[in-house]
């Protein structure tokens, strides 16, 4: 038993993207467009979507891909269907028009981080954002500042890096003795913490931020918000907290933020990253730290 | 060629916690995952983790309440090193950082589950798994772990002795996703498979697109057999539109599930007069289903799980997280009304045969977490029993592994003279290999003589060969045609009213696509990040493991937890007390039987009725 593979569609067209600076080392940033990302009033309505096919222009770039060395955009219809994310419709157009394009994803549903991209020109969780929510056509790229792998991948040894180093596991070797006995953490301490626990490492705050985008050792909302996740974490002693407060009040650390509030408007899981950040700041202030 | 004393493939729960305790057990251990750790699906755990931490409570009502969950079907052994194990390793989580919810006095927070005789399951929030996935990661990053993350481990390099029993594992072949080399693995002193389930198998499933079940598959062509692969559970509340899990802490709290004539059916229709929402998963599945079959699903799909009575503030105390996932996946508000659930794929019950010490019957090869079957869960798993399960045996296969000495396991691995074997059922079609499908499973040859070095470069040579030939192939079948039929093949006749008739269209329809993926082909020429080849593989580990699948929910003829057979439904305890186990023999499945360990340490848990 066999089946006839039909040929996969080609993309309907291919655009050159109008920044002609970005060959692969780095994805658009120029693309950035002055839109707030929030729900736009002039998108179409879902019902009105129902039955129609909507228009998407994915980024596409291969290294080792003659016609793919030069980054262009292909443009993709997919047919609509309530309920569908940008995560969906790329899926489509890879399920059935072009198996080569490239992009992470897993869980589906915001949790394991892989699938931010730069849709509409905002940072956003593929899986989380509504088609029905966003102007068409609707225009998906790699996430800004960060180097192209290929097509929606980005190279992300960067950021973690950046996340490792803040030490980012509890310091802690005095534990309870006896058996079984937990740490106590009062529930206030736990609240204090819980936003902060919440980063799925998507790097969508890093690749907003313009700060990170013109110092590569600036730690980063992301990894900031880490050591905040353990620097007030009351498991710790002051000792360890100092420690920590020394990690991130250093040159490319805290005092590089300028409150732009960037990396907080496109977190996915809604952590206040700015203000952990501005937190810290008089943290160390209190403290005395300062690397000036 | 890499080289370490002890490879874990997978990098989730049970990956990392293994890597960690050979870590301490002073091994030196690398992990090989497809996926950047934080990926991993256990970020997608929600309700929490049953352990015996308070009084009133203790191990051996854990170990009954697993029993009788699992019908009767989990080994006793396996059990009670669960339930003894759990607390003990809960509160290393806890001194780790792990965020827990907490109690007034400060001390972790438990609360009730489904099918549990005491509130025993500790909790973060409904994400506990996203902080135990990033709290074990934050251990492997302090200890210096080395992790090669986006590497694809494609198989296993075993001997090929006739016995699988006395082969050998000497490490892995993996294909580095971003450059496309593939390379060699060579482990000193273990192999430890923790990749997670198979879900992918199915069309409506919680499991992320990673869920591919690659350890059951390279494990099974390497000739240790997979037990239990016909217990799939479906969990209750998963969002109809795209399988989305919604907690059963949900229920735990006080969720309450109504039909579309507005009647708590779980009460007013008889499914579990006591327990009600609360009763175990497989009734909860069943009785959703009925109420749809019977007219009263709403809109004939789905039935109602309502959590408003439970008031604002508890919600965002306790269930934040399933707020989110009403209102991003399915676009209801779970405050102002009821949320829409229906069962999905949710876990694999069965698993890489291994005993209480994580080893297959291959020496060297280890399994952990879901991808295994030690059995903790036989016929049903509890909820919040899936992460104790990780942390448990993660750490005694990583201990093991590393050159630990934890005793003699009691549980019995591969076939033996305490097996039987199965001869009555007539199958459909041959199972079983399809011929030209390149990875065959155990090295060339040679098995007595060649060194470890040896096989893991004929396996290695023999991987590149493979997919230079995916690669170079022009024309043919996608992968993702066949994954969907397959995965429809699966849906339709495997899912949680199984008949006959039913499973054997399955198995037709599997064949079919062992015979599609014969003119299988990569149409991305490029070696960068080809995640159309790693699928097209992946594609392959799933035809083997749904083949299992539907071969057990073929020849087992009974009703038992979460596999219900309409031609005989009761459970059978005088002919099914017993494991079903399928192994790869020269290319065919090989299906045998090993009787349940009913019997602990002190006592026998004797069958009794499930009701709830």
């Amino acid at each position: 038993m066999s089946t006839q593979q039909q040929e996969p569609e080609q993309p309907e067209s291919q655009e050159t993207p109008k920044d002609p600076e970005m060959k692969g080392a780095e994805s658009p940033v120029d693309e950035k467009e002055k839109e707030t990302g929030e729900i736009d009033q002039t998108t179409a309505d879902e019902t009105e979507l129902e039955g129609e096919t909507v228009l998407i222009k994915v980024f596409r770039y291969d290294p080792e891909v003659a016609d793919k060395q030069e980054p262009r955009f292909d443009e993709f219809h997919v047919p609509f269907e309530k309920g569908m994310t940008v995560l969906d419709a790329v899926m489509y157009a890879r399920d059935h028009y072009d198996s080569s394009l490239t992009f992470r994803h897993s869980c589906r549903q915001a949790v394991c981080g892989s699938d931010a991209f730069f849709v509409n020109g905002k940072q956003r969780l593929g899986c989380k954002t509504q088609m029905a929510d966003l102007e068409h056509p609707v225009r998906i790229e790699p996430l800004p500042h960060q180097e192209v792998v290929k097509d929606l991948v980005v190279d992300m040894d960067h950021f973690y890096d950046q996340m490792h180093t803040v030490e980012p596991y509890l310091q802690q070797d005095d534990l309870p003795t006896g058996d079984l006995e937990e740490q106590r953490q009062s529930r206030e301490n736990r609240e204090k913490i819980k936003m902060s626990t919440r980063c799925i490492w998507c790097g969508a705050c890093m690749s907003s931020c313009n700060i990170a985008a013109g110092d590569n050792e600036y730690l980063g909302p992301a990894a900031i918000n880490k050591a905040y996740r353990f620097a007030m974490d009351d498991r710790e002693d002051e000792e360890v907290k100092e420690h920590r407060l020394r990690i991130i009040e250093q040159e490319h650390g805290v005092w590089r933020c300028q409150t732009q509030f960037s990396c907080t408007e496109v977190c996915p899981k809604d952590i206040p990253l700015t203000e952990h950040i501005q937190e810290l700041k008089r943290e160390a202030v209190k403290k005395n730290l300062k690397f000036w | 060629m890499y080289e370490h004393d002890v490879i874990v493939v997978g990098a989730g729960g049970a990956g990392l916690r293994a890597a960690v305790a050979a870590d301490e057990a002073g091994a030196d251990v690398a992990l090989v995952s497809k996926l950047h750790p934080v990926r991993s699906h256990t970020g997608a755990a929600e309700g929490g983790i049953n352990a015996a931490l308070r009084e009133g409570d203790d191990w051996e009502l854990h170990a009954y309440d697993t029993m009788k969950g699992s019908d009767y079907l989990a080994d006793a052994p396996a059990v009670e090193t669960l339930t003894q194990d759990s607390p003990e390793d809960t509160i290393t989580l806890e001194h780790w950082g792990m965020p827990f919810s907490r109690e007034e006095d400060g001390r972790v927070s438990q609360r009730p589950f489904g099918g549990l005789s005491f509130p025993r399951t500790t909790y973060a929030g409904a994400e506990t798994g996203h902080h135990l996935l990033h709290v074990m990661y934050e251990q492997v990053v302090k200890r210096g772990i080395q992790v090669y993350d986006e590497w694809y481990v494609m198989d296993l390099a075993t001997t090929d002795e006739d016995d699988p029993n006395e082969r050998e594992c000497h490490g892995v072949v993996a294909y580095d996703v971003q450059s496309g080399n593939v390379e060699g693995f060579k482990a000193n002193d273990g192999v430890i498979l923790a990749t997670g389930g198979p879900g992918q198998a199915f069309d409506h499933t919680t499991n992320a697109v990673s869920c591919t079940g690659d350890g059951h598959a390279m494990a099974y062509r390497a000739g240790a057999p997979l037990e239990d692969m016909e217990f799939i559970q479906f969990h209750p509340t998963s969002l109809p539109s795209t399988g989305v899990l919604i907690s059963e802490g949900v229920r735990g709290e006080g969720g309450i599930l109504y039909n579309n004539d507005g009647e708590r059916f779980m009460f007013e229709h008889g499914y579990a007069n006591n327990d009600g929402e609360l009763a175990s998963r497989d009734v909860v599945a069943r009785a959703e289903l009925t109420e749809v079959q019977e007219g009263r699903g709403v809109n004939d799909e789905y039935v109602h799980l309502d959590m408003r009575h439970l008031g604002e503030e508890r919600i965002l105390d306790r269930l934040e997280n399933i707020l989110h996932l009403a209102e991003d996946f399915e676009g209801v508000d779970g405050l102002i009304e009821p949320m829409p659930v229906k069962p999905g794929q949710h876990y694999a019950m069965g698993g890489i045969e291994v005993d209480e010490n994580g080893q297959t019957c291959i020496d060297g090869l280890y399994a952990a977490g879901e991808c295994a079957c030690v059995s903790v869960h036989g016929g049903n798993r509890l909820g919040g029993n899936a992460l104790p399960e990780l942390i448990v045996f993660g750490k005694r296969a990583g201990r093991h592994a590393a050159g630990d000495d934890l005793g003699e396991p009691q549980i019995r691995t591969g076939y033996g003279d305490d097996v039987e074997d199965e001869t009555d059922t007539e199958l459909p079609v041959q199972p079983g290999s399809a011929g030209l499908d390149g990875s065959g499973g155990v090295a060339a040859d040679g098995g007595m003589t060649a060194d470890a070095e040896g096989i893991l470069e004929r396996q290695v040579e023999s991987a590149r060969e493979h997919v230079d030939y995916l690669m170079e192939k022009d024309t043919g079948v996608q992968h993702a045609e066949i994954r969907q039929k397959l995965q429809n093949a699966m849906t339709d006749y495997v899912n949680v009213f199984r008949t006959e008739e039913g499973v054997k269209k399955a198995l037709k329809l599997i064949r079919e696509c062992r015979e599609e993926y014969q003119d299988v082909y990569v149409d991305d020429p490029s070696r960068t990040f080809n995640t159309d080849l790693q699928q097209t593989i992946e594609t392959r580990n799933l035809i083997d493991v749904a083949e299992t699948i539907a071969l057990g929910a073929l020849v087992r003829n009974e009703f038992r937890g979460a596999h219900w057979r309409q031609e005989n439904q009761i459970r059978d305890d005088e002919n099914w007390l017993k494991h079903t186990l399928i192994s790869w023999e020269e290319g065919e499945p090989k299906i045998f039987y090993r009787p349940v360990i009913l019997e602990g340490e002190d006592k026998t848990y004797e069958p009794k009725d499930r009701s709830y």
